[in-house]
């Protein structure tokens, strides 16, 4: 089992304004991701699941312990761009992300960085294109673009890099349904297909419904770890921290406290189903 | 009405004009506005009207988005013609009240006038419409890479102007979003006087500002995760390269100048 | 009397160019005073064009809109008035705040509209009052607030102009679970005490499913469907092929059904159905 991500008491803090405390985001995150997985950090606005994602590849540096992408320190300066290769970032906002005003120029900036070979950037920009479903959009303009399609031309940007995981720190936030739908799809494709490391940030959760393992967040340290069904048997907790937990869950919960007989960790609508007419038919 | 503008637009083709170096297309316009300037004859810019009116063709971009780029600059092209109509000294005057007078030469610069604007504003739309900025940014680079010797920063430079001509699309989608939403708080951008008109956009342009430096930062940290780092050994997906079709094209390019010079000298 | 009413609306873009599209057609509904009604559709529906016609941003190609029965566009030059009298509470309307304080932007609306005074300032309080901030956030600058806590001003912006109808596109987009619920709740609250009459345009299912009396289903410009909440989630198939999702609970309940079991599927929160099970198990199961 190798690791993709490992942090070691993991501190940050944002600059204050002069004569404040500084105040910490993170206070000692111990954290491995392993190669390969699907993992989804939830968290409530300002639990500190952002800034931890930015510190995945050197955009932020730890103020204390240390964050290593395969092995690699990333507070070593001279590895900062085998570091940003290794571990590419989707954000929010689709708009703020897209350099170029033609789709397949957009997806080349990372290779014409790393300065590769020109026909090499051609097959990587095809290839990016593709396995994320746009390759009829080659060369389109990505304003004109719906924002699913255009967070799906970010991803693309980052393959094109390719590197060995993936971090969307809130990329489907701004997105309508369809939009959301589009980039989980593809996302959860690049994962099984490529083996792509994926990590992603979300406050949806029923975004987290068929990862691997999923982090809940909170003031700064890790809360809750597990697979999804560890986590969201979790109701009282998860409330508590601000978060909701998935209407099935929330019914299964409702019926426990009358006494039925089901699990809580059937969080699909098919599963749980399931459980209720198997607790009926108990009877 | 902001979506009007269509300055730095791109209209994706793959037409012989959307194929040719960025760099031939920039000397061409180079060339083309030479020419105009030296036309002095209805001839000549009878000459330079077929010129746009045969790249226009190969470009495949419909006439109306030209005209429509004319649009923004109709103030300015009314202005001088008026003003050359009017106040052009010289014989024969045609019609004449107070200090206000037409003349045949006025008549023939206001036409002129009005002829080299609209051809010149045309013809460089005609360039970034068939020119995506990137590669328009790449070619003024490699047109200016001389200037590196004298630390000029081309490099910077024309990423800035690149990323200029990228958001100057969602600039413009977001004003008109943030002028709806005021709108609806009751603004009003219409009435009053030149200083309530100024302070009313106040309530714009502090938003916008603001907005545009947060999309600003949020973009430099996506290239740097993108493993941005200056133009330092960086390679590009497109290759300028000369071809037969270039060489053509600034031949012809410096025919039509010829052309147009010696029209001049011989007075026509 | 309905207080806005919708008649064979059509709004055409780009009229006599190639790219001639209408955003909305033939659209006729109407909104009764204190009614809360939600409209779904997925981007591209028409949803954005038609809700800045009910405040007159943009003026119909066709048809009419009728606030208290009259038409909103009788006199043209009036049309500022509208404004007022329909609140449009635009997507991320915390992108729109400009002023110092929180107090002066909130203030910007009701000071358009002509008050002044003691007026203005009861206006501002009460707007902040039902959004939820405190007094000592009104002289704060808004953009040290958090991205909520904006969202409120923005939103308080619009209600100090006591508009007659609100319409809300998306207010809780991008927010997390619970600051969601909890400028949810204000507008329930708002609803509730001062019987508004409120317009909610959401994507979330959920969102519309726990708020609204009545649902319309917007479909590439036209209206696809409307009814109560119930009549409207029965038909999932539909709302799936209109690119739409429907509430989780009302999968499970589906799933149940096609179990065999005796449920209601115009189900759509987890209390109900949680009744709904309760009583089966009560009565002795399907079996």
């Amino acid at each position: 089992m190798s690791n993709m991500i490992q942090t070691e008491s993991l501190r940050f803090a944002y600059p204050a304004d002069e004569g404040q405390k500084p105040v910490y985001a993170l206070r000692g995150v111990d954290l491995e991701i392993e190669k390969g997985s699907f993992v989804v950090i939830l968290g409530h606005n300002g639990s500190g699941k952002s800034t931890l994602a930015k510190t995945f590849n050197a955009v932020l540096l730890p103020a204390g312990g240390k964050v290593y992408v395969e092995g690699m320190d990333t507070l070593d300066q001279d590895l900062l761009l085998a570091i940003r290769q290794r571990v590419g970032m989707v954000f929010q906002n689709p708009d703020n992300q897209i350099v170029a005003n033609v789709v397949e120029e957009d997806v080349a900036f990372a290779p014409e960085n790393l300065g590769v070979p020109t026909e090499e950037i051609r097959r990587r920009v095809d290839g990016a294109l593709k396995a994320v479903g746009m390759d009829e959009f080659v060369t389109h303009a990505p304003h004109l673009l719906s924002g699913g399609q255009k967070q799906r031309i970010a991803i693309a940007g980052v393959i094109a890099m390719e590197p060995a995981c993936v971090v969307l720190d809130e990329a489907t936030a701004m997105l309508d349904p369809i939009g959301r739908r589009e980039v989980l799809a593809t996302i959860h494709r690049l994962n099984q297909e490529k083996g792509i490391t994926v990590i992603l940030i979300t406050h949806h959760m029923n975004e987290a419904e068929n990862a691997d393992r999923v982090v809940v967040m909170n003031d700064g340290r890790v809360d809750l770890d597990g697979t999804p069904e560890e986590v969201f048997s979790q109701v009282a907790r998860l409330r508590h921290l601000g978060l909701t937990v998935p209407d099935t869950v929330d019914l299964l919960d409702r019926l426990r406290q009358k006494g039925w007989d089901v699990p809580l960790d059937a969080l699909r609508a098919e599963d749980c189903a399931a459980a209720v007419a198997g607790a009926l038919e108990k009877k | 009405m902001l979506k009007d503008i269509t300055l730095g637009q791109y209209f994706p083709g793959n037409t012989a004009a959307h194929k040719l170096d960025p760099r031939t297309k920039i000397l061409l316009v180079v060339l083309y506005i030479t020419a105009l300037f030296t036309a002095k004859s209805f001839l000549a810019y009878g000459l330079m009207a077929l010129v746009l009116a045969v790249c226009v063709r190969v470009s495949k971009v419909g006439l109306r988005a030209l005209v429509k780029g004319l649009k923004p600059v109709l103030f300015i092209i009314v202005f001088t013609g008026v003003l050359n109509l009017f106040f052009t000294p010289g014989e024969g005057i045609l019609w004449a009240w107070g200090p206000l007078h037409i003349t045949s030469s006025g008549l023939r610069n206001a036409a002129f006038m009005v002829l080299r604007i609209m051809l010149l504003i045309m013809g460089t739309f005609l360039l970034t419409y068939t020119t995506s900025p990137i590669s328009l940014t790449d070619g003024l680079e490699r047109l200016l890479n001389g200037l590196k010797r004298f630390h000029v920063p081309v490099h910077e430079l024309t990423m800035i102007m690149s990323i200029a001509l990228r958001f100057i699309p969602t600039l413009i989608e977001e004003t008109d979003k943030i002028m709806s939403a005021q709108k609806a708080r009751g603004a009003d951008f219409e009435s009053g006087n030149l200083m309530e008109k100024a302070k009313a956009l106040v309530p714009i342009l502090v938003p916008l500002f603001i907005s545009a430096f947060r999309r600003a930062d949020e973009l430099a940290t996506a290239m740097e995760c993108r493993c941005y780092h200056g133009g330092e050994g960086r390679t590009k997906l497109h290759v300028l390269k000369y071809g037969r079709r270039d060489y053509t094209a600034l031949a012809l390019g410096v025919l039509v100048l010829a052309g147009v010079i010696a029209m001049r000298a011989f007075g026509r | 009397m309905p207080i806005l009413e919708i008649q064979n609306l059509t709004h055409t873009y780009g009229i006599g160019t190639p790219f001639q599209r209408s955003a909305v057609e033939d659209v006729s509904f109407s909104v009764e005073k204190g009614e809360f009604l939600g409209i779904i559709g997925h981007t591209g529906s028409g949803k954005s064009t038609l809700i800045q016609h009910l405040n007159g941003l943009l003026k119909p190609t066709s048809g009419q809109i009728l606030l208290e029965g009259r038409d909103i566009w009788a006199e043209p030059k009036k049309i500022r008035n509208i404004r007022f009298q329909v609140g449009l509470v635009f997507q991320y309307p915390e992108y729109q705040l400009f002023e110092e304080t929180v107090y002066k932007d909130i203030s910007f609306g009701p000071k358009n509209q002509g008050k002044a005074g003691e007026e203005l300032d009861h206006a501002v309080r009460e707007a902040a009052r039902l959004v939820g901030l405190r007094d000592e956030h009104l002289e704060k600058s808004p953009f040290e607030l958090s991205g909520g806590q904006k969202r409120r001003v923005a939103l308080a912006g619009v209600l100090a102009m006591e508009p007659k109808v609100l319409v809300l596109d998306e207010p809780t987009a991008g927010l997390d679970p619970a600051g969601r619920e909890n400028l949810m709740a204000n507008i329930r609250e708002y609803h509730r005490h001062k019987n508004a009459t409120i317009i909610l345009v959401s994507h979330s299912m959920d969102e519309i499913a726990q708020n609204v009396d009545r649902i319309l289903v917007l479909k590439s410009a036209h209206i696809l469907m409307g009814g109560t909440p119930a009549e409207v989630f029965t038909r999932v198939e539909e709302l799936l092929s209109a690119g739409l999702d429907v509430p989780q609970v009302t999968r499970v309940a589906l799933a149940l059904r096609d179990r065999g079991l005796p449920i209601d599927s115009a189900v759509y929160t987890v209390e109900a159905l949680e009744r709904q099970l309760l009583a089966l198990k009560r009565g002795g199961g399907p079996c």
